[in-house]
């Protein structure tokens, strides 16, 4: 039964490693993402650098005012974002970006699968339907997270500035976190796609929901500054809790009962999805 | 011997369309069993309830003796498929694909190696055997399906429309091949087709399948047995009627005199006939101009029971393939 699971996810891995531009694309987003919003039109700027109603003070009050200025604008950077600096803070949100997208894309291979007959072939193996499913889940969790790996080098790269007692043990938490967060979303969207043969369909889902879960969560903007009917949407989004993980870790000192509840709900939300996408893949495949 | 199929009152409707109605029938083991029919009967329904694709709605199966609703997973271990389209992943090789269909039964890597040598051999894909399917013609990807339905050396292969869309050299050493499997490893075959002479030559036994039912079932030769024998014309110059004296042989049927000196002699083995109608003829002092000998060919067979001619099928089957180009095409 875990020969079919490897294979099957060894299958779509060599389809997506063979194809390097795929790769490419897929993180061009997020880095051009982390330029515009994190570098060129940087919130924090704003703050830091007001500049504004110095013009017909004498020098010496313009610049203590400036001064002050700019240190009321990091804290009040540091009491919203939880650090003084957009850049990272984004930056960050980005790794959830990523796996949001790649786990969505992955309802399109199995549409893709049934369309070109592939799915009608492991079908009439001895393949259990529950591997079928999860043989992409995997997939995709691993495209994932090798595409996060990515994106957090070249944010370093441009900037990022870590917290200061960042070990390997967080960077590898941050994984789990994201690893977790890949495997709910990847079920959720491959549950939609199980019985679809449109993948017009399909991308309209995902051209649906994307935006909205990216900004229905704390990715790019703090849940505490959210309207209240925003905020209820993004306490209960995952992305938030997988982001704010990240973070902790990351960029903040972290926080050991946020962190777990980041860590329990994260669990939950991936085991209760695994289970309805293995439990649908055997109602819903053979019809 | 022991049947490897059976089915009985298997019944699939998708909505109000009953695609196949109470279809009974078995298959011994070793035989070449083919369900032969037009557009829309129900042949690749019925494959798909046997290889545990769809669930029946109606009835019950057993394959190799499991109920392919209750023992899905041993009836898919024994079996191999090879569907009416293509399945293979396009972006593998057809050794990648080969390697792969052999892990999902689990068999292991130095075994599925030796498989893969086997039957990259028997399907004559040695040279093609690195490229993606991709680049394949659509005759190499069905000997690639070929290959990947046999690769669990199955007790029994499933084969919809083997045929279609290859050309006459390839239609035929796929014919070959297929009597190699039943000769050599004992295989028990259940194909579809559209093409007459492929049921003629390959099956042991068809079932005629038209709206979802089962309208006939026997040998080529009883199906074409059935529709009343041979038919002889004979061309007689001069001497007295022959149509007397020649319906007094047992293995004529009916003789009609048409226009002055054709004779139209419908007759059981026909070849062992004509020279007794030769001798008759001349006996009564006639002269043998012409004589000619019609078999009932399947398309025969095929017109009565399904009131069609395969003719009109043919070209079915012409649209049917493109639609799957199209389809393709499109996706
Ligand atoms: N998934 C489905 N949903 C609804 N109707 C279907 C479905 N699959 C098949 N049918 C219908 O069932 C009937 C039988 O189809 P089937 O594919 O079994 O025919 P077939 O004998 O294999 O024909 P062909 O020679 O064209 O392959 C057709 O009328 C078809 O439209
Ligand atoms: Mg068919």
């Amino acid at each position: 039964m875990f020969h079919g699971l490897w294979a099957l996810t060894n299958r779509e891995l060599k389809k997506w490693y063979k194809v390097p531009v795929l790769l490419l694309m897929s993180i061009v987003q997020p880095i051009l993402w982390m330029a515009l919003f994190g570098r060129a039109m940087n919130i924090g700027a704003l703050f830091s650098n007001p500049g504004v109603i110095t013009g017909n003070l004498p020098p010496q009050v313009s610049q203590q005012l400036n001064q002050t200025l700019s240190i009321l604008g990091n804290q009040i950077m540091e009491k919203t974002f939880g650090t003084s600096d957009y850049f990272s803070f984004m930056a960050v949100g980005m790794l959830s970006f990523i796996v949001l997208f790649t786990s969505m894309t992955s309802g399109m291979s199995i549409v893709w699968d049934r369309r070109l007959g592939f799915l009608n072939k492991v079908l009439t193996t001895p393949v259990a339907r529950g591997s079928i499913i999860m043989s992409k889940v995997f997939s995709s969790i691993i495209r994932s997270l090798i595409q996060a790996a990515i994106i957090l080098g070249v944010a370093l790269l441009l900037g990022l500035r870590l917290g200061p007692a960042v070990s390997l043990i967080n960077v590898l938490g941050v994984f789990a976190a994201l690893f977790l967060l890949s495997l709910g979303l990847s079920a959720i969207f491959l549950s939609i796609a199980l019985r679809s043969t449109s993948w017009e369909s399909q991308m309209a889902v995902m051209n649906l929901l994307n935006l909205p879960l990216l900004f229905a969560s704390n990715a790019l903007f703090p849940i505490n500054s959210m309207p209240d009917w925003l905020k209820a949407v993004a306490s209960i989004n995952p992305i938030s809790y997988g982001t704010d993980a990240a973070r902790q870790l990351l960029l903040y000192q972290p926080d050991m009962s946020r962190l777990m509840l980041d860590y329990a709900f994260l669990g939950g939300f991936a085991a209760i999805f695994a289970t309805i996408g293995i439990i649908l893949s055997w109602r819903l495949l053979s019809r | 011997m022991a049947k490897i199929i059976e089915t009985e009152g298997l019944t699939k409707k998708f909505d109000n369309l009953t695609a196949v109605d109470h279809v009974t029938f078995s298959v011994e083991e070793g035989e070449v069993f083919g369900f032969l029919g037009p557009n829309g009967a129900g042949k690749t329904t019925t494959i798909n309830m046997l290889t545990t694709m769809l669930k029946p709605t109606e009835g019950r199966a057993t394959i190799n003796g499991h109920d392919i609703a209750k023992d899905s997973a041993e009836v898919r271990r024994s079996i191999g498929v090879v569907p009416q389209e293509y399945t293979a992943d396009e972006d593998l090789t057809g050794y990648e694909n080969l390697i792969l269909c052999a892990d999902l039964y689990g068999i292991n890597r130095s075994v599925a190696k030796e498989r893969a040598k086997e039957l990259f051999a028997l399907v004559k894909l040695e040279d093609a055997k690195d490229r993606k399917v991709k680049t394949y013609s659509g005759g190499m990807r069905r000997r690639l399906e070929l290959a990947c339905g046999l690769v669990n050396h199955p007790k029994l292969l499933f084969l919809d429309e083997p045929t279609l869309g290859l050309d006459i050299q390839t239609r035929q050493a796929t014919w070959d091949y297929i009597r190699t499997l039943k000769k050599e490893y004992g295989m028990s075959l259940f194909l579809t087709t559209h093409y007459l002479e492929e049921a003629d030559s390959l099956c042991d036994r068809i079932a005629i399948i038209d709206l979802g039912k089962i309208v006939r079932t026997g040998t080529p030769k009883e199906l074409k047995d059935s529709l009343g024998g041979d038919v002889i014309e004979l061309g007689v110059s001069g001497g007295s009627n022959l149509t007397e004296e020649l319906r007094r042989m047992p293995e004529i049927i009916d003789v009609r005199l048409e226009g002055g000196n054709k004779y139209r002699i419908k007759a059981k083995e026909g070849e062992e006939v004509i020279p007794r109608v030769i001798d008759i003829a001349k006996r009564l002092g006639g002269k043998v101009t012409k004589v000619s000998l019609t078999k009932p060919s399947l398309d025969d067979a095929y017109l009565e029971y399904t009131g069609k001619s395969m003719r009109q099928e043919e070209g079915g089957a012409a649209v049917w393939k493109q639609r799957i180009t199209m389809r393709r095409a499109r996706a």
